[in-house]
């Protein structure tokens, strides 16, 4: 293909993909180079449908009361509404975790009956520790855990894309933990892939040191991310931080997702990752969701923010 | 305060979006296929329904009764003190002053609190002598100890 005038070469692919994955950064406090980089004219003969689209919404909240967000329920409906009006339906939606505040049977109904709104084939959740403060996750296996493996984690396959959804809040010390169970599963479940399968990884903690000393990392991720060395192309999709962050290490892109009920300073901003009041009319533009959307033959994945003001 | 935060309006993470492929593009959904062919995880979208539940008041759990006596109080992300020291037979009670669920976790599994809304209290009642290390189970980085003496 580098004899097409608009594709890259394959160096130039991985200078790009280097490239954006230092100025994301950059998007966060700016966003025109970024801007600059998605509007050139190679941009607009993207395929009307990639290969794999799907929407990620996180950290909604659902019983939350506070001043940072008097109605999560009523932004929670917004990113639905948002996911539903893309111009298409996605192929799933992931909930990257906290959809509760308080993990209450009542809050888990109410969320789960929001996302039966969701105009796609499949909604896919990972568990936050809010979902499963008080029982090790005990109610949130029962409203969602059907068909996953020990406590919640399970894979899939769809159009050549092996996804993996991981639950990393249970049994805190100080950071996010996968543990030995879940280790060997991922172990064994990405074994008999070829190393060119395009790899996902769900989980509501970053399996990234975003920042330890507010329990925004995974104590045992170097160990899942050493068995995902040998794929050409890993992406990390996490909530759990309320704000757009990412990080390149190697192969692995990490990707940090906003929330929709409200936001958390950013790290080291402050005393504790306690919830923002921002000025009125500001809150929307902190909360979103977010599209990804993957066409094959190409390394990195396409991601695009939205807020939902 | 909280006067900056995530800038852009519109933060266009827009990456890779490269020209050149030249596959066709599938018509409809592709299909999700599980390992495990067990039953499948997650849940099915809907077609089409505008209705969304309307909002409920999620309750918070009972107000605060003045704290005194054996008291540790949940502040901006800290136990207050961080070491308290009480008698043996002493009930201590922990109130979450914060907008954020917090909850007590023994570290030795001796007691542990449900999660606390805002305003929550728990109590548990020291019947022997020793050193209790305890965390939040929400906000591991979150740690403090309760001394019982004789």
């Amino acid at each position: 293909m580098t004899d097409s005038p608009h594709s890259m070469s394959r160096r130039q692919v991985i200078r790009h993909g280097a490239w954006f994955g230092a100025a994301v950064g950059l998007a966060v406090a700016g966003g025109e180079v970024i801007s600059h980089a998605a509007g050139t004219a190679q941009a607009k003969q993207i395929p009307s449908r990639p290969t794999l689209r799907f929407a990620q919404v996180s950290d909604s909240h659902i019983g939350f009361t506070g001043k940072a967000n008097p109605d999560v329920v009523g932004s929670f409906s917004q990113a639905i509404g948002r996911i539903n009006n893309l111009g298409h339906a996605p192929d799933f939606v992931i909930h990257t975790g906290d959809l509760t505040h308080l993990a209450t049977p009542a809050q888990f109904d109410q969320v789960k009956q929001m996302m039966g709104a969701l105009h796609t084939p499949h909604v896919f959740t990972v568990p936050g520790e809010h979902d499963s403060i008080d029982d090790a996750g005990q109610k949130y296996l029962s409203a969602f855990g059907r068909g996953t493996r020990g406590d919640g984690w399970y894979s899939f396959d769809i159009a050549g894309v092996h996804v993996i959804a991981l639950v990393n809040t249970l049994n805190l010390k100080k950071l996010g933990h996968l543990g030995v169970e879940q280790l060997d599963f991922l172990a064994a479940d990405v074994a008999p892939l070829p190393s060119d399968t395009p790899v996902i990884v769900f989980s509501h903690i970053p399996l990234f040191a975003m920042y330890p000393d507010w329990g925004w990392a995974t104590d045992d991720a170097t160990q899942a991310l050493s068995y995902l060395r040998r794929f050409s192309s890993v992406t990390c999709l996490n909530g759990h931080v309320h704000q757009v962050f990412a990080k390149t290490e190697g192969n692995v892109t990490f990707y940090s997702g906003t929330t929709t009920a409200y936001p958390l300073p950013h790290p080291g901003d402050g005393p504790a990752p306690k919830p923002l009041t921002l000025p009125a009319g500001k809150l929307h533009d902190a909360l979103g969701i977010r599209e990804v959307s993957y066409v094959r033959g190409h390394q990195a994945l396409a991601l695009k923010e939205n807020t939902l003001q | 305060m909280p006067e900056r935060h995530l800038g852009p309006r519109i933060a266009l993470l827009a990456v890779m979006l490269l020209a050149g492929c030249s596959s066709a593009p599938p018509a409809t959904s592709p299909s999700v296929t599980f390992g495990s062919g067990a039953t499948t995880p997650g849940m099915s979208g809907m077609p089409a329904m505008p209705n969304i539940p309307a909002a409920t008041t999620a309750s918070t759990q009972g107000s605060a009764p003045p704290v005194a006596g054996d008291a540790v109080a949940i502040d901006n992300f800290a136990f207050v003190p961080t070491t308290l020291t009480v008698a043996a037979g002493s009930t201590v009670t922990w109130t979450n002053r914060d907008e954020e669920p917090h909850t007590i976790v023994a570290n030795d599994g001796s007691f542990h609190s449900p999660g606390m809304g805002s305003q929550a209290t728990f109590s548990y009642r020291f019947a022997t002598a020793g050193t209790f290390d305890y965390i939040c189970s929400i906000h591991p980085f979150m740690h403090a100890t309760v001394v019982v003496t004789k």
